[in-house]
């Protein structure tokens, strides 16, 4: 790999306002669950407690005119994007002022102005779309990027290789970050890849690749730099697998049976926002006020989205039938 | 004054036009740069536009889709061309799943100004996997529009048409027709979409088709004339959505229907056009509304099998002089 390995320089409050991020999704996820298990939110919800150094380490290296595309895990990196967690929860509840006004639900958020261009159901579905985008990047003469969200299941669909192959072949500013939290649904990677090591998946086609730790903040925010540079300076795009690990189930419906609780404890002890507590203390002399301060803040901004869902009306009648065309 | 082109040229001009007019319209697919399209209906864009907006893709269908979606959703006016109908069934995905909702399902955020071009016929020995009709499937999903044109002038307004339309299109042209040359107006014009027409008045049956059985809709009217019916022949145009009122206008005027259609009867277009015709003039009906369609197989290579599967311009004859009560 020709890409320099120097550490991204932070600033103090870029590091906080990370912690602080990352805190948000892990207790916005939470805070779902116990909404779904009230009955306030219905079908799928599949969520990303575990994996939020992901999303914070990607995107807060973006620029706000950046593109994101999601699969449909993707609570925490439409928030990360920017747009504000009570849109996303009254999403979640289905109520008209959700961020796709209750049409779309947990697996379809889109936040246009914020360039978070979904929320998809389909496993592998946002990567060919990652492709245009890139290609529209490219033909404008922008220097945007556009980052592309899959799982380890999306790595053995069709849309995968195709996406891959055209992104190299035509050099787009794409950069496709497999989140492998090691489980597709129930099945283990080693049950359903032949080669369970999966950023040789990017090698015949000839990517630049990066393997990252994701459950460290940090180091995605450094690979992170670096693949937006590639991206965005030489319009080439870019792979990086990003090994993590999700706490609960595939959804909340799913007890998770197929993984024992000494594996969930050992991933854990690795957890990113613990671990960014400690080095904010070590290193920034952050205090245990500073992060109950922080705490609050982010309980009373969660709060606030729940106050919102819950006193928002849902969608009227009327907007069955609205925007199917334009 | 008007210009008598093909099917293809019609809609080559109308491909030229609308990128001479909008710079954020691109041309991709399967060899439609430097092969100039399987069918050569993009003959001559890359000289004229460059490759930079005609773009030569891997066979690859489902990304092709995909990134004119992903283009679409954000700025770009794509149009894809897709070779056959046969192989959207690989872009299925990124057609019914994604093209489709995308608008919905993000509470009218985001809009797809993509055109999806794809040729189907039957008939021209082609065998099973190269022979299909699948209009009906994507006509059947809310958020894609369906054109299929019978003739240049409409190949050209409706292609220029789809271009502009702010949501998806799937663009099918029929391979029989390519070279079947027509008037076409040599000023600017659009077609609109969602608009049947009525391309023969009559006063004793409606026939009612789409693409190349239209033609032949067309040449049994003039036969049935000799023989004293006087059909009025309707061409759907548009497939999504579905133009009701013209079709059952003319039903109610005539009192008989024969729906014509290249794809299989059950669940076909036909079904939905003679549903459309009960809902909406069951009383002026002085006959049950017939069907012509392909017969309910996969498409044999066999030249005389195949004539058997396909709808030919005496199964109008017969079914019209059936519905008559000339039979």
């Amino acid at each position: 790999m020709a890409i320099s390995e120097k550490r991204a320089i932070l600033t103090k409050n870029e590091l906080i306002s990370m912690y602080k991020e990352m805190l948000l999704i892990r207790t916005f996820e939470e805070k779902a669950a116990e909404m779904y298990t009230r009955g306030k939110i219905g079908g799928f919800l599949h969520l990303y407690s575990g994996q939020e150094a992901v999303a914070v380490g990607f995107i807060s290296a973006l620029r706000p005119d950046d593109y994101v595309i999601g699969a449909y895990r993707e609570h925490g990196q439409c928030i990360a994007k920017g747009t504000d967690p009570k849109y996303v929860m009254a999403e979640l509840f289905g109520k008209v002022t959700g961020i796709s006004k209750g049409k779309g639900g947990s697996m379809h958020l889109f936040d246009i102005e914020k360039g978070f261009l979904g929320g998809h159901g389909i496993v592998g579905g946002g990567m060919p779309l990652a492709v245009g985008v890139g290609l529209a990047i490219k033909y404008k003469k922008e220097d945007k990027v556009c980052i592309c969200f899959f799982g380890d299941g999306a790595v053995n669909e069709g849309a995968f290789h195709e996406a891959m192959n055209m992104v190299a072949l035509w050099k787009l500013p794409v950069i496709y970050v497999l989140e492998n939290n090691l489980y597709g649904m129930g099945t283990p990677v080693y049950r359903a890849s032949s080669i369970p090591d999966l950023i040789r998946r990017a090698s015949c086609y000839d990517i630049e690749r990066e393997q990252v730790d994701g459950m460290d903040v940090l180091a995605v925010r450094d690979t992170a730099e670096r693949s937006i540079r590639l991206a965005r300076e030489h319009s080439e795009p870019r792979f990086v697998e990003a090994i993590t690990y999700r706490y609960r189930g595939h959804s909340v419906a799913d007890p998770g049976q197929y993984r024992t609780k000494e594996e969930i404890e050992e991933w854990r002890k690795r957890d990113p926002i613990v671990r960014m507590e400690r080095y904010l203390k070590e290193n920034l002399f952050i205090t245990d006020d500073d992060l109950i301060a922080i705490r609050d803040e982010v309980n009373a901004k969660v709060q606030e989205a729940v106050d919102f869902a819950e006193s928002s009306p849902f969608p009227p009648p009327d907007a069955l039938y609205e925007d199917v065309y334009a | 004054m008007a210009q008598t082109i093909t099917y293809r040229e019609a809609l080559n001009q109308a491909l030229r036009e609308e990128m001479r007019r909008d710079s954020n319209i691109l041309v991709l697919g399967e060899d439609v740069a430097a092969y100039g399209g399987a069918f050569k209906v993009t003959e001559g864009l890359l000289q004229e536009f460059g490759p930079e907006r005609v773009i030569d893709t891997p066979i690859s269908e489902e990304a092709i889709a995909g990134t004119g979606i992903g283009a679409a959703m954000v700025g770009l006016r794509p149009v894809v061309e897709m070779m056959t109908i046969n192989f959207t069934t690989l872009a299925m995905d990124q057609i019914v799943n994604h093209a489709a909702k995308l608008r919905y399902m993000s509470g009218g955020q985001i809009k797809i100004p993509l055109v999806i071009r794809a040729a189907q016929a039957a008939g021209l020995q082609l065998g099973a996997q190269h022979s299909q009709n699948l209009e009906s499937w994507y006509a059947h999903v809310p958020g894609l529009k369906v054109v299929a044109p019978s003739v240049p002038a409409d190949a050209k307004g409706l292609l220029k048409s789809a271009i502009r339309d702010d949501n998806p299109v799937m663009f099918i042209e029929h391979e029989a027709l390519y070279n079947t040359k027509g008037d076409v107006p040599d000023d600017e014009y659009l077609t609109p979409l969602a608009k049947a027409e009525v391309k023969r008045q009559g006063k004793d049956v409606t026939i009612i088709s789409y693409l190349r059985t239209l033609i032949l809709a067309m040449k049994a009217a003039e036969h049935l004339a000799d023989i004293g019916i006087d059909a009025e022949v309707v061409d759907v145009r548009t497939l999504r959505p579905l133009d009701t009122e013209t079709i059952v206008g003319s039903v109610k005027k005539t009192h008989r229907a024969v729906i014509v259609e290249e794809d299989w009867k059950s669940v076909g277009m036909g079904a939905e056009i003679s549903a459309r015709i009960l809902e909406g003039a069951f009383d002026y009906l002085d006959a049950p509304v017939m069907r012509v369609a392909l017969a309910e197989v996969p498409m044999p290579y066999s030249k005389p099998l195949e004539q058997l599967a396909v709808p030919l311009q005496d199964d109008i004859v017969m079914a019209v002089r059936q519905i008559m009560g000339k039979a």
